[in-house]
């Protein structure tokens, strides 16, 4: 990436334990303005446990985590999503018995000063966004309920809720699992659309081609910590990752010096 | 909607169908709560039928809107916590700590309205501490609340050592008025207790600040999926002891209504008996046992139902010993019928 984008997340060292486990060890990543990063790594590799403490869930046993210059803690979900990192889960966190409209803005309610809610505003705003991101059907309206929908249906208010409330960074967390070639295209299109109106995009990935047409970096995690990154020009081509990834699991390093110089695109 | 002329237009213009479809979506968001007032419409025919007479009198229905009450304010906040998949089961020994304290400050002294209001701020109080102890204490509710029940009542039992207090003096007040009096609707042999009307705006406050207001929504969220609401920042820890607080609240009024209905006279077992009346005027009202939905007017109808029945039996002619299998009955019956209505999404 060029010198230009100045990082809006910062991780370093971060080390999370479950109980004698570490998941992380001590992993340092920075997340660019206005960049696809694209998270790599095997099952167990680091990568949920990663994702869920960008996203507040977990808080760090130590390490900081920095956005936008100032180290935050304590860093709770409220926390993360009030620093405008806006995540969507591979649960894709939702609550099935509920509308769309209620899932759109769980924790985040548009109410008065009296805390009651204001439907229509919400309503409204819920259809702004479902339209927004191409998610509108003659089935379904703001007020459906989601254990109703399809998996990829579900995805999109998963995805309209992150993209309320503008958020610098919109974390993916293999968004397209389990869903159609036609709503893979989908999100696909939604990543391009959030991309170009300059926002910042984590995606996490099982399957290396998709990251690799979507991000314009790589970060590759392994058993708690950080394998290599480098940004996509300093990559062959898709299948140079995948070698270097095949190389890491096999010997539990990969060779980066087969890198391309960085700082040449 | 069910011509295909029908289904021809439908693609052009929504209007023909909009009038049916609208009663549609109106079942199915509201399913449960019809259902509830449907029981209850049908137990009150099916015992009028058997002794019309008695169930056109006004007269029977005065000691009908005289009990109620108690079960009304019980149940609709049992929603808050069952909703948030929970549950309480030391409500009753609430209820009877309650009118304790209501009773001990009338009698130091304390005008009846302030007695009241201090009564529910202990109510408050010891639901927190309900809170408190099951949330961060990580105690299943069931058990938490089953073990304090027991041990609320014994505090109260071993404070009491058997005595009742009465302060019959108190029934002069304004304020025992204000809360229990009654008045003829107008000039029928009628008489509305003035604790039904106060039953009332509490249904419609529970409504209100469970399906309009922040904490319901989050109430109904934390209910129906715990960890997606702890990923999207809602307070879950908060929410759950928050319910606690509201079913403390609601127990405290209702045990204060009991020693007033009781013409000012405490006993500490008065809440006893509203365990398994309030839980099953709940389940019967629709509102579901895995919790993240519910209905607050379908609770109030299924009080409703659960208190007809033992006086309605009767009154219809059945002898005594017949009221737990017409009661166990119409329970199933709902049961079944609320399957009808909505059986859980994921």
């Amino acid at each position: 990436m060029s010198a230009a984008s100045e990082p809006v997340v910062e991780l370093r060292s971060i080390v999370k334990r479950f109980g004698s486990v570490e998941a992380l060890s001590g992993v340092t990543m920075t997340v660019r303005r206005g960049e696809v990063l694209g998270l790599l790594g095997d099952n167990g590799a680091g990568k949920s446990t990663l994702i869920k403490t960008l996203a507040g869930v977990h808080d760090p046993d130590d390490g900081e985590i920095i956005v936008k210059g100032k180290v935050r803690k304590p860093w709770t979900p409220a926390a993360a999503r009030d620093a405008g990192i806006e995540t969507v889960f591979q649960d894709r966190a939702l609550a099935p018995q509920h509308s769309i409209v209620t899932n759109i803005f769980m924790g985040r309610e548009i109410t008065n000063s009296f805390g009651l809610l204001r439907v229509q505003m919400q309503i409204d705003e819920a259809n702004r966004l479902m339209r927004e991101i191409g998610f509108t059907s003659k089935v379904f309206n703001p007020e459906s309920t989601v254990g109703t929908l399809s998996g990829g249906e579900r995805q999109g208010v998963a995805i309209a809720r992150a993209l309320y409330n503008q958020a610098d960074v919109i974390v993916l967390d293999e968004p397209t699992t389990a869903l159609s070639l036609t709503e893979t295209q989908k999100v696909f299109r939604f990543v391009e659309a959030v991309k170009s109106s300059g926002r910042t995009v984590v995606f996490i990935g099982h399957n290396i081609y998709h990251v690799w047409d979507i991000a314009d970096r790589f970060f590759v995690i392994d058993r708690g910590t950080e394998a290599f990154e480098g940004a996509k020009s300093s990559f062959t081509g898709a299948d140079h990752l995948i070698e270097m990834m095949h190389q890491l699991a096999e010997t539990g390093s990969a060779d980066t010096s087969s890198l391309l110089e960085p700082g040449r695109e | 909607m069910n011509t295909a002329n029908d289904a021809t237009t439908d693609a052009i213009s929504e209007d023909p169908c909009t009038e049916q479809s609208r009663w549609t979506l109106f079942y199915r968001k509201n399913g449960r709560a019809l259902n509830a007032f449907l029981a209850l419409v049908l137990v009150w025919v099916f015992f009028a039928v058997n002794n019309p007479a008695l169930f056109l009198n006004p007269l029977f229905y005065n000691a009908f809107l005289f009990s109620v009450p108690a079960t009304i304010f019980l149940t609709t906040s049992l929603v808050f916590v069952i909703v948030s998949g929970e549950l309480d089961l030391a409500f009753p020994s609430v209820v009877g700590a309650a009118g304790g304290v209501f009773m001990y400050s009338v009698v130091l002294g304390v005008p009846v309205i302030p007695a009241f209001f201090l009564t529910m701020g202990f109510g408050a109080l010891i639901g927190l501490g309900i809170g408190l102890i099951v949330v961060y204490g990580r105690i299943s509710s069931l058990v938490a609340t089953l073990g304090l029940n027991f041990f609320i009542l014994g505090i109260v039992n071993l404070l009491a050592q058997g005595r009742t207090i009465s302060a019959p003096e108190a029934m002069n007040s304004f304020g025992y008025k204000l809360f229990v009096g009654k008045w003829h609707l107008f000039d029928t042999t009628l008489r509305v207790p003035n604790h039904f009307i106060w039953s009332l705006v509490w249904v419609a406050f529970c409504y209100v600040l469970f399906k309009y207001h922040r904490f319901g929504n989050r109430v109904q969220l934390v209910g129906d999926n715990t960890d997606s609401a702890r990923e999207m920042g809602i307070n879950i820890e908060r929410i759950r002891v928050s319910v606690f607080v509201v079913s403390g609240v609601a127990a405290a009024i209702t045990g204060a209504l009991l020693v007033q209905m009781a013409n000012m006279v405490w006993f500490p077992t008065s809440g006893k008996a509203y365990l398994l009346i309030a839980l099953a005027a709940l389940f019967v009202g629709g509102t579901p046992t895995w919790g993240g939905v519910g209905t607050i007017f379908g609770a109030f109808f299924g009080a409703m139902t659960v208190t007809l029945i033992p006086s309605g039996a009767v009154g219809a002619g059945f002898a005594g010993y017949w009221t737990d299998f017409i009661f166990g009955l119409v329970i199933i019956l709902t049961m079944i019928a609320h399957r009808f209505s909505g059986a859980r999404v994921r």
